[in-house]
């Protein structure tokens, strides 16, 4: 076979070997992450319901990550995937499978089909063709579930659904113990799944076509195949998501397919970060605390201080705001130094 | 002999604008061919043309007799097609490492693997080593390629285009705005490509022009003008007129 071999100056292999794994060993702060979330679920009994929610957030706003932070491609209409998902579990439950793993799956596969359908699509044309897109599915899907209504309960929501215990053992109960841990055990094995992918030779393709998609099919990357692929997955976890929210509060309603729903899981995505997996878990604790929190201090006007924070965020930028933390804490340390020896001089004095 | 590159007839207008004007080009296997012409020529319209990247208006690309020109750009890169950019086409917030390693993975056919870790293959790390260190990159192996400086940039770009494998290389320009420092690595690289790569190359700069082309091929207002050794394109009166002016010393 004819080659462009060339062999001589090699460089440090290890070197390389380690470069090019590096992003694929787990960091401390990874490990502290999930140690952290598995100890909510001892420390934190009280809070299972809203954690719960957090989880199926983080799950959905991962599954947007996974297609706007890897492969540059915005969406709109992220919640039709979620609520396609969401009716689909609820559908299943009430009229095939009450157990919610099997219903899970099968709703998974649904919006994944869905997303594979749609994704062409989204394939071709600007960012700002792509909102448009996007958003113009949801709508559209939106308005069939509306008049659907002999099957999706309409304006009304899809009512009656009895979900049966966790593979036969576990039943949900009203704290949501139950709902979290398998919320969170969710979560958790589809992360690793989109870890193992992003760091792939696929998910660096990916990562490629956003950055120049010129070249990368100069380099022998079929882009839109890739694209059509990381879609259709994108889709499915969406509708994961979703599932897990039907499955949790044994209800659907419209509003799975709203717009708002599109709306805030960018806003999630963008507070947490895009393009490192974890921006989707962490901007889905921000926004649900932060929600939580500014709805119990100002009961009224919530939603005001929720924009203005994250107006703030954005223009801020997450970065400055880590690279903040290093200034401030070396500014904080003499203060610090200061303030404990004038304490030990006191305490001198004192004596 | 097949050729390994041929184009016949190929023409491509923009609108009224003749841009690839009945182009038959023949570049045997191992040929060392350069493509000069003012700027203007058509000389980045044919390579676009050859890789896939605008679709003729009328004619036919040619790989080793097997007629691509229907195939998409990424088809034939896996056929054996790879290209340099004029302007640095690169991938900015990948590393040297991540973008080797990417054309490497993708030669062999494992792009659509989603499950291994990249560089798990001690083929393709010993491989990207080689390139990384062939290029002068070792330094900057580790850093988003969007911070690399020029020089660095224009390395890359051009071992990006070599990780491919290819059987016939064509280079856009890969001297433009390369420091003196780095330019004579560029040369050295091109000229150490094994014998039986087809190269067509690009250029302005006439001392790599001569230096490395056993043929040259002229192109005027997206015509072939005249194709011939070095030696008789630079003795050429018209070529001279009308490209090289009189500074060049046949």
């Amino acid at each position: 076979m004819s080659t462009a071999e060339i062999s001589h100056g090699a460089s440090s292999l290890a070197d390389v070997g380690r470069s090019l794994t590096g992003e694929a060993r787990w960091g401390r702060c990874e490990i502290a992450f999930w140690a952290v979330a598995l100890a909510s679920v001892f420390l934190l009994p009280g809070r299972h319901l809203i954690l719960a929610e957090i989880a199926i957030l983080g799950l959905f706003a991962l599954s947007l990550d996974l297609i706007l932070g890897y492969a540059g491609i915005i969406s709109l209409g992220h919640a039709a995937y979620f609520g396609f998902g969401a009716y689909a579990a609820g559908l299943l439950a009430i009229h095939v499978v009450a157990e919610p793993v099997t219903g899970l799956v099968i709703a998974g596969l649904a919006a994944a089909l869905l997303g594979f359908l749609t994704s062409f699509l989204v394939l071709r044309g600007s960012d700002l063709t792509r909102l448009m897109v996007t958003l113009g599915v949801a709508l559209m899907l939106k308005e069939i579930a509306n008049q659907l209504a002999w099957l999706t309960g309409g304006a009304d929501g899809l009512q009656g659904i009895v979900v049966a215990p966790v593979l036969g053992l576990f039943s949900f109960d009203i704290t949501g113990h139950v709902a979290y841990v398998y919320c969170l055990i969710v979560l958790f094995v589809l992360f690793l799944v989109a870890r193992r992918l992003v760091n792939s030779p696929f998910g660096l393709s990916l990562r490629a076509a956003r950055d120049n998609p010129l070249r990368a099919s100069s380099i022998g990357i079929g882009v839109n195949r890739r694209l059509v692929a990381i879609y259709t997955i994108a889709a499915g976890y969406a509708g994961i998501a979703g599932a897990l929210l039907t499955q949790t509060t044994a209800f659907a309603s419209m509003d799975v397919l709203s717009f708002e729903r599109s709306a805030d899981l960018l806003l999630v995505l963008i507070v947490g970060g895009t393009g490192y997996l974890y921006g989707g878990p962490v901007g889905a604790i921000l926004f649900k605390l932060m929600q939580d929190w500014l709805a119990g201090l100002t009961p009224q006007y919530w939603q005001f201080w929720v924009g203005c924070l994250f107006v703030l965020i954005v223009l801020v930028g997450r970065e400055r705001m880590i690279d903040w933390i290093g200034p401030v804490r070396a500014a904080l340390r003499p203060i610090g130094a200061h303030l404990a020896a004038r304490l030990q001089v006191a305490r001198d004095a004192r004596k | 002999m097949t050729a390994a590159l041929e184009t016949v007839g190929l023409q491509k207008r923009f609108g009224a604008v003749v841009a690839t004007n009945d182009v038959s080009l023949k570049l045997e296997r191992g040929a060392r061919r350069a493509l000069i012409g003012p700027n203007g020529a058509g000389k980045t319209t044919l390579i676009n043309l050859l890789t896939g990247v605008e679709a003729p208006t009328a004619g036919k690309v040619l790989l080793d007799g097997r007629d691509i020109t229907a195939l998409p750009p990424h088809a034939r890169v896996q056929l054996g097609m790879a290209r340099t950019f004029q302007i640095n086409q690169l991938f900015g917030e990948l590393t040297p490492v991540q973008t080797i390693g990417l054309a490497i993975s993708e030669r062999m056919g494992r792009g659509m693997d989603w499950w291994r870790v990249v560089g798990s293959n001690p083929g393709v790390i010993e491989r990207i080593g080689q390139l990384i260190g062939r290029f002068h990159l070792d330094d900057v192996m580790d850093a988003p390629t969007v911070s690399l400086p020029y020089g660095k940039q224009r390395l890359l770009e051009i071992a990006l285009a070599i990780a491919c494998r290819p059987r016939v290389l064509l280079l856009d320009e890969p001297a433009a705005g390369v420091p003196e420092a780095e330019r004579q690595e560029i040369l050295t690289t091109i000229a150490a490509l094994p014998r039986d790569v087809t190269v067509l190359l690009i250029e302005h700069d006439m001392d790599l022009v001569f230096s490395f082309a056993e043929r040259i091929s002229v192109l005027v207002n997206g015509m072939l003008f005249a194709e011939g050794s070095p030696e008789e394109i630079g003795g050429n009166p018209d070529v001279r007129a009308i490209y090289l002016g009189d500074s060049v010393d046949g």
